[in-house]
């Protein structure tokens, strides 16, 4: 309990230093709709820098579709299209001479269910900076992800096992391992706990404190304790709109909209 | 890492290897349709020769097929007749036989028995044609023969036999796919309002999985006019339009081996008999293959 | 008081009488089925067990049939099942790996397929006649293996194809996308993670369609293997025999003992075959287990 209150504290502090805190992404009117379905309508926010930002609202509001739309992952689906402008630093992500492949170098993800490659421990987090060129001791930089995903205590004596062997919640830190072995920029998290016993949870969420020191974390959670107990920031999204985007404190405690108030204290969705 | 090197999410050059690699790739695929245009080519062109020497009247219309010796004859009807007498004969053992395989399959076997059926009708399947001629030759015909005193060596009911033998995994294993892909739901509608097993499988899986079962049907009788060494070895080599199924005939498939076992010389007439029966061949094939495929892929919006 | 009167009661002891008649009659016929299997497999090796040794493995064919044997076959084969090998697979998966990775869906895509599915359908004697004109005679590669084995190879793309696109299809998509997240691109994934995943349904497509080709005999009739070497093939531009097309020789004969020749050459093809079957079922087998 102490420990909750500190954070409440630190998050208050963090709002103070919004203005002048640089955004790693920055949404600009952006519209996304699946073949002509709009899945996204008008978003316009900044995501910034070394914080986390939770993504909350109901089933089908959108809100996994936009996290898709930061690294472009959306790109895999037929019929997808996307308005508006997302600027990463100074580039426009949906530019005409973008390279896909190198926005998700950079801006990496985490998804719902863990999906580690039927590979070993080891390969898992090798493979990523292998096939980009890294040219480091890659021993030592396994042996860093996995300290900073908080399993190398765990694996650090099978680090050539299947990954297939670990248990769900040890799959998705190796994921997040995977995905830090990259050093991304911004870290996306599409409901990374949703699969995971609560056990298997708190260590996630643990280990996000521990990494907001060094990444963007945008998280997109259907928990809102999740969203009260780890995020600075908590978007609402309601039907594809943007309802509310403030201090996570803020927004669970003294909403501007009544939607969000309803959505928050449990009397819908 | 190697945060210098990317400083921009702009394109880099890096993608040429791979667009070397997908060239490739799309130059593989492209074969197919390199190989059926290859195909129809071929077919319509030595065709066309062939039909610039014997009138169209008398290749379709024509009773007697006499390409090689003098005076010749070029009437397809005999080939024709032959191809129908072993597919119709084959379609009726094992249309039957291989539904039957399939219900039990799919609604009587149990997992466990499927697993030692379905390897063994696949074996079955997987024999070369070959296998199947000499089978027909030394067995069926003299099992025939023993029966059917007036049954000669070669002769379209033997071939018709194995021939059916050899279809029948296919009908079989095609059909059963068919039939496990009616929902279970609607079977236990049907035992919910009294039906026996029997009534079931006839009156409401078999119904509802037909297309795919009929579509089965079709690839089974495309094989059947296909097929070549079988009927080759156990049918014989002579044209005839006669009704019996103890004589010897001669099938389309079986008249191309004999031109090509003999030095037919390039260019000449008999040479082009040859592409004349093949594209008659392909034609019935692929019309028949076209018309299951339809059937199947109405079948499949139904259940996906 | 009965529940249903006597009539009723009577139609339903004939409606259960006739459904389990039904149950064991389908039952009697798929057993049938597999009896035709032993029957010809009886009948083949107790025509030609006693031929099979090694004399008939290591002669040349010849006029006496105690001299015949089957080595050039066995050899014409091994070569051509090899060239038809190094063609087919990387050919037949690239396609698959083309159709099911990178084609965008549409009607080019969807006509491609059609037209895979039909190839399929396509008679090998046809086949046979293709290979004839384009192999044989336009690009004049003569009788030699090669034209076989490219004939062969068009043969069995679809049947391979097919079941690569199967066996591609099967990996999940989640492995893909964790692998974009990481800024592989399409190739590099496919590379390094479709493919290793997918590679036991694509061999076992592969043997399945290798085995047919060992068995095939229309299409080489087509574009002239021999039927009576007695040498050994050196190189793809060699000309060749085949194992069917030499049993088919035998039959074609009218002598009993070049019928029991036969047979034993039939025993040695079906032991071949059965071998590459029996891996694919293993691989198969295998495979099941390690996805659960």
């Amino acid at each position: 309990m102490a420990d909750l209150a500190i954070q409440g504290k630190a998050k208050s502090m963090n709002a103070e230093s919004d203005s002048k805190a640089i955004a790693a992404l920055n949404l600009d009117n952006v519209s996304i709709s699946y073949s002509d379905t709009p899945a996204v309508k008008n978003v316009s926010c900044r995501f910034l820098r070394k914080k986390i930002t939770s993504i909350i609202g109901p089933s089908g509001c959108g809100k996994s579709t936009l996290l898709r739309s930061l690294n472009r992952m959306n790109d895999f689906i037929d019929g997808v299209s996307l308005e508006g402008r997302i600027m990463f630093g100074e580039e426009d992500l949906y530019g005409p001479d973008v390279d896909s492949v190198e926005v998700r170098r950079r801006i990496g993800m985490v998804f719902q269910k863990p999906n580690p490659f039927p590979k070993s421990i080891y390969n898992n987090i090798a493979w990523g900076p292998s096939i980009n060129g890294y040219e480091d001791s890659m021993d030592e930089l396994v042996e860093r992800s996995l300290k900073q995903a908080a399993l190398w205590e765990e694996v650090k004596d099978r680090l050539h096992d299947s990954a297939l062997n670990l248990s769900g919640g040890q799959q998705q830190r190796l994921c997040i391992a995977r995905a830090l072995a990259m050093e991304p920029e911004i870290l996306l998290m599409d409901e990374p706990c949703s699969a995971l016993d609560p056990i298997s949870t708190a260590h996630i969420e643990d280990l996000m404190f521990e990494l907001k020191t060094r990444y963007t974390i945008i998280i997109v959670t259907h928990n809102m304790q999740q969203a009260s107990r780890i995020s600075d920031y908590t978007a609402f999204m309601e039907l594809g709109h943007l309802i509310e985007f403030g201090d996570t404190e803020q927004v669970f405690t003294k909403p501007g909209k009544k939607r969000t108030e309803e959505y928050v204290t449990g009397r819908f969705g | 890492m190697a945060k210098a090197a990317s400083s921009s999410i702009k394109k880099r050059g890096r993608l040429f290897g791979e667009s070397c690699i997908i060239t490739w790739l799309m130059a593989c695929a492209g074969i197919s349709l390199v190989t059926t245009a290859a195909i129809i080519g071929i077919l319509l062109k030595e065709s066309f020769v062939f039909f610039e020497n014997v009138s169209p009247l008398e290749f379709f219309f024509g009773t007697s097929w006499v390409p090689i010796l003098q005076p010749s004859s070029f009437g397809v009807l005999p080939l024709l007749w032959g191809t129908l007498q072993v597919t119709i004969g084959a379609a009726i053992i094992a249309i039957p036989l291989g539904l039957a395989c399939a219900i039990y399959l799919s609604e009587y076997a149990s997992p466990k028995m499927r697993t030692y059926i379905k390897p063994l009708l696949e074996l079955l399947a997987g024999i070369p044609t070959v296998v199947y001629g000499y089978f027909a030759l030394t067995f069926v015909t003299p099992v025939l023969r023993s029966i059917f005193p007036d049954v000669q060596v070669f002769n379209a009911l033997s071939a018709a036999i194995v021939v059916g033998i050899m279809i029948l995994p296919m009908i079989a294993t095609l059909s059963d796919n068919a039939l496990r892909a009616v929902p279970d739901s609607l079977r236990q509608g049907a035992y919910a309002l009294g039906a026996t097993s029997f009534e079931v499988t006839t009156k409401v899986v078999v119904p509802a999985g037909l297309s795919g079962v009929m579509a089965s049907f079709l690839l089974a009788i495309s094989r059947a006019i296909g097929e070549t060494m079988a009927v080759t070895i156990a049918a014989g080599q002579t044209p005839n339009l006669s009704l019996s199924m103890f004589e010897s005939i001669q099938t389309m498939t079986a008249y191309i081996v004999q031109v090509s076992l003999g030095d037919t010389p390039t260019g000449g007439i008999a040479y082009q008999t040859l592409f004349a029966v093949g594209a008659l061949l392909f034609a019935i094939t692929l019309v028949i293959n076209i018309f299951s495929q339809l059937i199947l892929n109405r079948y499949r919006e139904v259940y996906d | 008081m009965s529940l249903i009167s006597e009539k009723d009661r009577q139609k339903l002891i004939k409606r259960k009488r006739i459904a389990f008649l039904f149950s064991k009659l389908c039952a009697l016929i798929t057993w049938t089925s597999v009896l035709l299997l032993a029957v010809l497999l009886y009948q083949v090796s107790s025509d030609g067990f006693g031929w099979v040794d090694w004399q008939f493995l290591s002669s040349f064919p010849s006029r006496f049939p105690e001299r015949a044997g089957i080595k050039s076959a066995i050899v014409g084969t091994l070569w051509l099942i090899g060239l038809v090998a190094l063609i087919s697979i990387p050919v037949g998966v690239s396609s698959a790996l083309y159709l099911e990775e990178f084609a965008k869906p549409g009607k080019l895509n969807k006509f491609i397929e059609v037209n895979i599915s039909n190839l399929a359908g396509v008679p090998s004697i046809v086949y046979g006649i293709l290979g004839l004109a384009i192999f044989v005679r336009f690009f004049a590669l003569e009788r030699s293996l090669l034209s076989g084995a490219l004939t062969m190879s068009l043969l069995i793309l679809p049947v391979i194809i097919i079941a690569s696109r199967e066996a591609i299809r099967s990996v999940p998509m989640s492995i893909r996308y964790a692998a974009f997240s990481l800024g592989a691109t399409r190739w590099q994934t496919t590379w390094a993670h479709v493919l290793p995943a997918s590679f036991p349904g694509i061999m076992t497509g592969v043997i399945l369609a290798l085995s047919r080709a060992i068995g095939e005999t229309a299409p080489l009739i087509m574009i002239g293997a021999l039927t009576f070497v007695a040498f050994l093939p050196a190189g793809p531009m060699d000309s060749f025999t085949a194992m069917p097309i030499q049993i088919y020789n035998w039959v074609s004969r009218p002598q009993q003992e070049f019928h029991d020749l036969a047979a034993a050459g039939i025993i040695v093809l079906l032991i071949v075959l059965l071998l590459m079957n029996a891996t694919a079922i293993y691989i198969r087998n295998k495979t099941e287990k390690r996805l659960k």
